[in-house]
């Protein structure tokens, strides 16, 4: 674990992204702190410049504070990011396991249903799902965690594939291990590397969604979210630039910090590179 | 005497820290003349193979020459710059190693590979180049030089991949070729074929040849001199009638008698108590490339009927693809044949489901070829063992005294319980393995190949072992090996397979005394070093 940590750090990326992501992160838990009123409230003077009465990133076209829209924001985006990627890793994980550990029919049943995902292109069906379901934060991740599965899953059933054949799993089942008990303690663990990074970039693609559901009107209407504020302040952009630019640099940061943390992730746990 | 071709003084080569010792190579000197074969011998990690990658400049980054000097044509390769390096290499010095098919890019015709290394270094023209290829394909002795120039390495075999990799080498007239391991991979009837080849290459064109082998069969066959490596230091060296006929270092006379196969062949009892009964065993594996490919038909096994009685232990002899393997995977249910029984301890393993499966696996229990591959590399060593028992209900404490107990017989002690198995060299492995299948208290004992991947002296302790625990425990054993040596130390009765079918079946002493079938004694006579240590045992008799 040491080594893990070394070798992590080791990499500019792997700082870099962690550092990034631990301020989102720490700017999510400390929200209500900083600005304990909702960031729905108006506050202020609609159209204040970043800076002006007393709002340091300025406030929008109704007079609501940009700078706690932010804050506030970046507890939704985390949320969803990382709620739904637990999704889509359950469903992904789960279907890749049995379709590459049992092989034949079931594979290729598994294999058929998860391209007829793969098929549609992942936006629009999470639109189609959040439309159907109505928006609330619960849909929103469920939709997004249903889309985007698919990659997971083939990339699990790869790996399952490639581990099931070593020596070393065939001995646990000369062992008398059961099916499940060879699955989740020798297979998983050896094949879990890759599917750990694939998840963490998971977590990035799964908050631009909900940023660009978000845009389109499609949120949660409980919830202030950067790509809500970005919808917003996108009519008036050449008047208030400050409305749509500060939350993309949010949103552009964060799917930074995550990218790099998930490429650092790759090289630690590739022991190609890491040790080189 | 003329100075020789390649002269290796006090090479010294430093390993990264971290490694087991500081000096791959500690101080070796040697000398390669024109027209002779040396062979460098040592078991794993001995650093045979670093000093001839150091001839050619090819050590790996983190390891590099300290000290000492290579002299080839008058001057110090390892003081020359790096483009008179690459002119040497493939040139004046080639290489062969031991992978025949990581050794080839997959992607292009083999004919167009041995082209371009006389392209790079030569002045001739395409249809020079393509007439000196085909010569070079015949010369290796390539059936139908002609088409097979234009074939890709997946379409060849692995001798016939050797026999480009030589005509590679060979297509600069080298003066010197260096040869790492070139048979290891091979199946031995291939082997004798390259051996063969790369003797009288080396005759005809008055070549000085560095062979590096850990087989000492290999050695009595082609070698002039031999040098003797352990641990990066020279041990032995001089002509190889001297060394091998008269060792002097106990380390080579320990070399020499671990080789398998001298040792008299078991009687083998004549009982009648099966245990373990094949019927009319059938399987074909069939692969598609594509969906409208047409499907490639491989037969693992074609009507195999042999018993296993109790107490016994069955050999199972064949090259590679003739279903050995195969068929220890069918007897487990890790493959499911296409039709026949298989009978064990008078119930029908095929019929078998769930429990009645579990339970049948606990008594038949299998080693396999690879120690590397059969340890799950992220659990601890006792973790992987205790697995097995607490899977029938054992608990905790019991399973961790059971392996323990395991460990201890098997030669490791139970500090091991806490280790990884990276912790541990090739042949520990295999002991783990053996314990990790004993410790479930089987009455059959499948071994795949188990001591194939290991240096000969690890394999003659590991085979000791074996039977050893065989002879205490009561075993039944199936002992599946491509090496006919390893079966004469261990077998009772000997089955010999090809292609999926057996071609002869006889106890032990019969088969070797007189083989029936015209394969079983191709295979014999490929044996390596089988008139040296025939000689060898003759004289032992006499003393």
């Amino acid at each position: 674990m040491q080594g893990f940590m070394r070798t992590f750090l080791s990499r500019p990326a792997g700082g870099v992204g962690l550092v990034l992501l631990a301020l989102v992160c720490l700017l999510a838990i400390v929200a209500p702190l900083l600005y304990p009123v909702s960031p729905w409230e108006m506050v202020g003077i609609p159209f204040s410049r970043p800076g002006e009465n007393g709002m340091l990133l300025g406030s929008d076209t109704l007079g609501r504070d940009i700078a706690a829209g932010i804050v506030h924001g970046a507890r939704v985006s985390i949320l969803i990011g990382f709620a739904s990627t637990a999704t889509a890793l359950g469903i992904g994980v789960l279907l890749g396991c049995i379709a590459g550990y049992a092989g034949g029919a079931v594979d290729a049943a598994i294999v058929r249903f998860t391209e007829i995902f793969q098929t549609i292109p992942s936006f629009v069906l999470a639109i189609l799902f959040v439309a159907i379901l109505t928006p609330s934060i619960t849909t929103i991740i469920l939709a997004i965690g249903l889309v985007s599965w698919p990659p997971l899953s083939r990339l699990t059933r790869a790996q399952v594939k490639t581990v099931s054949q070593r020596e070393f799993v065939q001995a646990a089942r000369c062992q008398g291990q059961s099916t499940i008990s060879v699955v989740l303690r020798h297979v998983l663990p050896n094949a879990v590397s890759p599917i750990i990074v694939a998840g963490s970039l998971t977590v990035a693609a799964a908050i631009l969604i909900e940023a660009a559901l978000s845009f389109m009107g499609l949120g949660d209407p409980n919830f202030m979210s950067w790509g809500y504020m970005i919808g917003a302040g996108r009519t008036v952009i050449r008047q208030a630039w400050w409305m749509s630019v500060f939350p993309g640099i949010a949103i552009l940061l964060t799917v930074v910090a995550i990218n790099l943390v998930g490429e650092a992730l790759n090289d630690t746990l590739n022991p190609r590179i890491s040790r080189a | 005497m003329t100075d020789p071709l390649l002269s290796i003084e006090k090479l010294v080569v430093g390993l990264p820290a971290g490694a087991d010792r500081s000096h791959a190579v500690d101080g070796i000197s040697l000398d390669v003349n024109a027209n002779e074969i040396v062979c460098l011998v040592g078991e794993s990690g001995s650093g045979k193979s670093m000093t001839a990658h150091a001839v050619l400049g090819l050590l790996p980054k983190q390891v590099t020459a300290l000290g000492g000097e290579i002299r080839f044509g008058g001057r110090n390769l390892l003081g020359i710059p790096p483009h008179e390096m690459r002119a040497l290499r493939g040139n004046q010095i080639a290489m062969i190693f031991q992978e025949p098919l990581t050794a080839l890019n997959p992607l292009a015709r083999v004919g167009k590979q041995v082209g371009e290394s006389i392209r790079i270094h030569g002045r001739m023209s395409d249809a020079q180049v393509d007439a000196r290829v085909l010569e070079l394909f015949g010369q290796v002795g390539l059936p139908d030089p002609a088409s097979l120039v234009s074939a890709y390495p997946f379409q060849l075999s692995g001798g016939q991949r050797q026999r480009v990799m030589i005509a590679m080498a060979l297509a600069n007239d080298p003066k010197l070729l260096i040869a790492d391991e070139p048979t290891t991979a091979l199946d031995v009837t291939t082997q004798r074929q390259i051996l063969d080849l790369i003797r009288n290459l080396q005759k005809t064109r008055e070549m000085g040849v560095l062979f590096i082998t850990h087989d000492i069969g290999v050695v009595a066959d082609i070698a002039g001199r031999v040098v003797v490596l352990r641990h990066g230091k020279v041990v032995e060296q001089g002509l190889a009638s001297a060394v091998l006929d008269n060792p002097e270092n106990h380390y080579t006379r320990d070399l020499l008698d671990a080789v398998p196969g001298r040792g008299s062949v078991l009687a083998g009892s004549a009982k009648d108590a099966p245990l373990l009964e094949i019927r009319n065993l059938q399987k074909v594996f069939v692969t598609r490339q594509s969906f409208f490919a047409r499907p490639r038909r491989v037969v693992a096994a074609d009507g195999i009927d042999l018993t296993l009685n109790r107490g016994d232990t069955l050999a199972v002899v064949g090259e590679s693809g003739s279903g050995k393997s195969s068929l220890a995977r069918m007897v487990l249910r890790l493959i499911e044949p296409d039709a026949g029984d298989i009978t064990f301890d008078g119930a029908s393993v095929r019929a078998m489901k769930g429990e009645a499966l579990r339970q049948f696996r606990r008594k038949a229990q299998i080693v396999f070829q690879d120690p590397y591959a059969s340890l799950d590399p992220r659990l601890k060593i006792g973790e992987s063992i205790i697995r097995g028992p607490m899977a029938f209900g054992a608990s905790s404490a019991d399973a961790v005294a059971t392996a323990t107990r395991w460990l201890e017989k098997v030669g490791l002690g139970a500090n091991a319980l806490d280790r990884f198995p990276h912790e541990f060299s090739g042949g520990q492995r295999q002991r783990i393995c053996i314990a990790r299948a004993l410790s479930l208290d089987p009455v059959c004992l499948i071994a795949d190949e188990a001591v194939s991947a290991l240096d000969v002296s690890v394999q003659a302790q590991v085979l000791k072992l074996l039977s050893d625990l065989k002879a205490e425990m009561g075993l039944s054993m199936l002992f599946i090996t491509h090496d006919l040596r390893v079966a004469r130390e261990i077998a009772d009765r000997i089955v010999v397979m090809q292609n999926g079918r057996i071609v002869e079946q006889a106890q032990a002493c019969d088969l070797f005394e007189a083989p029936r079938a015209e394969y079983t004694r191709r295979l014999l006579d490929a044996v390596p070093g089988r008139d040296f240590f025939r000689r060898r045992a003759l004289a032992g008799a006499t003393v």
